[in-house]
């Protein structure tokens, strides 16, 4: 009997998954809000990493794996690390195979790029909108499943909460149709989050809308551990927005884009000054602090605004055109001028979470029967992610968690006590749901969440000071009192958008206190998590990951060790090269 | 001096099958506003221009910079990509309708499975003999590569079928998107293993006869898509497979 298996998210975490349990002849329910095709990874621009060494540099995984881990500051776990960079070729050719348009060399091999934080040239590219082409790969794949009969697609409709059974194991989960706010129990013999990261939560970001980390919550909430919360990557390059801060991709400076201000009248390319050995391509924490020092401690921002220039100018146009236009047109489009002849003006943004629901090596939560892979998941990027690595951990993780999750179904496949959880679960939600329409208070969710998004922006992303940490907690107790007294514009019953914003706000006031008092009880720097008061990484003290449990009181927090069994500790610098070859030579 | 504001006049439906009606917003003007933040904006207090507190416009969106072909919407006659759609070009009043060549889920939201049904008709993927570890994939010339890459970063967003005029209530006619799709497969060695059956999946009722060349496509794909070339190409082949089919017979 195949088993029957739940993923909630549409992205490349949820889509591999969902590709390689219905190869094996499993049934799958796949839960999105929107169309998966458009789901945020199609955001993704620069690339995917794989050391497949075709550019007589003489890379390997074990290099790529190096570089990871001393990209992440030391925080990641080691072995599945070492597992995701041995699998990352393989993962490259497959999408080549699936008709990934990926950039060509002139003997028609893959065309490899230069990222943030190595040395090599290991990052795969389709233009500059790589994310949009591995999506729609596995968009396809899907498709071919669906007509197959092996997958079915939720498309419209939410996840509002896990099905647990009275042991605590997860059978499934409940969901809400969208457009006509149906609400309804899926049973499932696994289950997967694979929802993507929690941008909404900082208000302005490079994510999309429907990254609230409302899901991830939900979990969160019913018992899931949320793992090293506080480390938030906030992406050096980005235009500022109304709406959303538009990436700009570390690839333009993988094309040899260079970051500069006026200091005494003169371009000042401080990133090449300030770090010699990788100059624009440090990983996106030091770029980030650079830049912020530069504008804020220096005040040398471009025409005193919060601003730097990013300058691919003095490129050859027909070489930006082959391989990073998407991104030149999002600048265009946006800001109106074109970066071919004019420096763009940048600003670091909130990118992406490298903490997330806890996960052991197999991709399984510490809830029996449910997974998380992707942004979700916590496990492979450490206190820093480097660019690229993302879209690999996202397909890794899919490969890693299918077998488990259908040998899991085969061990545990009947649902215990008949459809009782099942109806116990949809009532209780369908009772929050009440309770909602029923709101008619003063405040807007909409207005909370703008409040929401700039107080976090302002104290927990790239400077953290614990009065400030403490302070933004006050606040989100704050903003949980005030939602009791929001007032619903919307009370239909037919697309009510406003409805399920409330409850997704709710979702994000509940995360967003694990992600600041995780920042608030660390008190050392490491990766992107930078506090002034301890400047320097404290292994003796914090070499472990940050374990949230909810409580009604607030999260409860654990700790767990590293495992670093592989790659011995070092200091992390980017001045001068201390990469995987030279410590070797030592 | 009074503050400068953009007028939205907006085309609202409560559901699939009420009537339309329209409805005006005032929003103080920014500079980086675009239509979907000026929606977001209204969100925050949704109250018409006359003073009427209503519900917020619905408005479907995702990624805010043009990849995902969520926002796709008429505005002032003409269909785009909402987010891209900026104040700073946008004359006051600016008239927001939903696409009219899809049903309206609710104000500006449409219902687009249409389209991803064209895909599944065309058998629109690379039948791969299985996603374990096969080693490479076949070599393929930069040139491929350059003009195929334009292809794959059609986002499903309905542009062209909204402009063209053999998509409409009398025709089952699958539209330009899917066409360039087609294309893009043969443009990989395996996928061209397939062709004909991509082919056959866009001939008959819907399928490519029902091309009248008005070239409207082109003109309106917002990642600027040669649609008109992967046409003529789907065009030509259904041709030579139709004489073919019928001489093998």
């Amino acid at each position: 009997m195949p088993g029957n298996h739940i993923i909630v998210g549409g992205g490349l975490a949820g889509l591999m998954t969902a590709m390689k349990l219905a190869e094996q002849g499993e049934k799958v329910d796949l839960f999105s809000i929107v169309p998966v095709k458009r789901s945020h990874s199609v955001c993704a621009q620069g690339g995917i990493n794989g050391a497949v060494n075709t550019k007589g540099e003489g890379d390997s995984p074990m290099i790529h794996f190096d570089d990871t881990v001393y990209g992440g500051d030391f925080l990641a776990n080691q072995p599945p690390v070492k597992g995701m960079c041995e699998a990352a070729p393989g993962i490259i050719y497959l999408f080549d195979r699936m008709g990934v348009m990926f950039n060509r060399t002139p003997e028609g091999l893959l065309d490899f790029r230069r990222f943030g934080g190595t040395k090599h040239h290991r990052t795969a590219f389709a233009g500059a909108t790589t994310g949009q082409q591995l999506l729609y790969a596995l968009d396809e794949q899907v498709r071919r499943y669906e007509v197959a009969g092996l997958i079915r697609k939720f498309e419209g409709w939410e996840m509002t909460s896990l099905v647990l059974d009275e042991s605590g194991d997860c059978k499934g989960i409940v969901a809400i149709d969208n457009r006509s706010l149906e609400i309804r129990a899926f049973p499932g013999d696994t289950t997967m989050i694979a929802t993507g990261g929690p941008g909404l939560i900082f208000g302005r970001s490079t994510q999309s809308l429907v990254n609230t980390g409302s899901a991830a919550s939900a979990s969160y909430q019913q018992g899931a551990t949320y793992a090293n919360g506080e480390f938030i990557q906030v992406h050096p390059t980005a235009v500022p927005g109304e709406d959303k801060n538009r990436l700009i991709s570390e690839s333009i400076r993988g094309e040899g884009g260079r970051v500069w201000t006026y200091r005494d009248g003169k371009p000042w390319y401080f990133l090449e000054e300030m770090y010699p050995a990788y100059g624009n391509l440090v990983p996106r924490d030091i770029a980030t602090r650079a830049i912020f020092k530069v504008i804020y401690d220096m005040g040398l921002g471009v025409d005193g605004q919060p601003l730097v220039y990013l300058d691919v100018s003095h490129i050859d146009p027909a070489i930006l055109n082959a391989k990073v236009a998407g991104v030149l047109e999002i600048y265009e489009k946006f800001v109106g001028q074109d970066p071919r002849k004019v420096p763009m003006k940048i600003f670091p943004a909130m990118h992406y979470s490298m903490g997330g629901l806890w996960c052991d090596y197999n991709q399984q939560t510490n809830i029996k029967g449910l997974f998380a892979g992707g942004e979700a998941d916590y496990q492979y990027h450490g206190a820093n992610r480097l660019g690229a690595n993302s879209l690999l951990s996202c397909i890794y993780a899919g490969m890693v968690a299918a077998p488990v999750m259908i040998d899991y179904a085969k061990a545990h496949s009947a649902p215990t006590n008949g459809t009782r959880i099942y109806d116990q679960e949809a009532t209780r939600q369908r009772e929050e749901f009440d309770k909602i329409f029923k709101m008619s208070g003063t405040e807007n969710a909409f207005g909370l969440w703008r409040e929401l998004g700039d107080i976090m922006t302002a104290n927990v992303t790239v400077v953290r000071e614990n009065d400030k940490l403490k302070l933004t907690d006050t606040k989100l107790l704050e903003l949980k009192d005030r939602f009791g007294r929001i007032g619903l514009s919307d009370t239909g019953k037919w697309a009510n958008q406003e409805v399920l914003f409330v409850r997704q706000l709710w979702n994000m006031l509940e995360l967003a206190r694990p992600i600041t008092l995780g920042a608030l009880n660390r008190n050392e720097s490491r990766g992107a998590h930078y506090k002034p008061e301890f400047p320097e990484r404290n292994d003796p003290d914090f070499l472990k990951t940050t374990m949230a449990n909810w409580s009604s009181d607030g999260p409860r927090f654990s700790w767990e060790a590293v495992d670093t069994s592989l790659i011995p500790l070092r200091a992390r610098r980017y001045d001068v090269d201390t990469s995987h070859a030279k410590a070797k030579a030592a | 001096m009074a503050e400068r504001t953009i007028t939205l006049n907006i085309k609202r439906q409560d559901s699939p099958q009420s009537a339309s009606y329209w409805q005006e917003f005032e929003i103080p003007y920014k500079v980086d506003h675009n239509v979907i933040s000026m929606l977001m904006e209204i969100r925050r207090n949704p109250v018409t221009k006359q003073g009427k507190r209503v519900s917020a416009p619905v408005f479907h969106a995702n990624c805010l910079e043009e990849v995902c072909g969520a926002c796709t919407m008429v505005i002032n006659g003409r269909v785009r990509q909402a987010c891209t759609a900026l104040a700073t070009n946008l004359p006051s009043p600016t008239t927001l309708e939903p696409m009219t060549k899809f049903p309206v889920i609710r104000d500006l939201w449409v219902d687009r499975t249409s389209m991803f049904e064209s895909l599944k008709r065309a058998h629109s993927w690379i039948p791969i003999d299985g996603s374990y570890d096969l080693g490479a994939g076949p070599r393929i010339s930069p040139d491929v590569q350059q003009f195929g890459y334009l292809f794959s970063r059609c986002m499903t967003c309905g542009c062209c079928l909204e402009a063209c005029p053999q998509v409409n209530s009398h025709s089952k006619f699958m539209g330009p998107a899917v066409m360039g799709q087609v294309y893009l497969m043969s443009q990989h060695p395996t996928g061209k293993m397939h062709e004909d059956d991509r082919i056959e999946g866009v001939m008959g009722e819907g399928g490519i006869e029902d091309c009248g060349n008005a070239q409207n496509c082109v003109e309106v794909c917002p990642k600027e898509i040669p649609l008109t070339t992967a046409i003529g190409w789907v065009g030509r082949k259904a041709t030579v497979k139709w004489l073919r089919d019928l001489f093998m017979r």
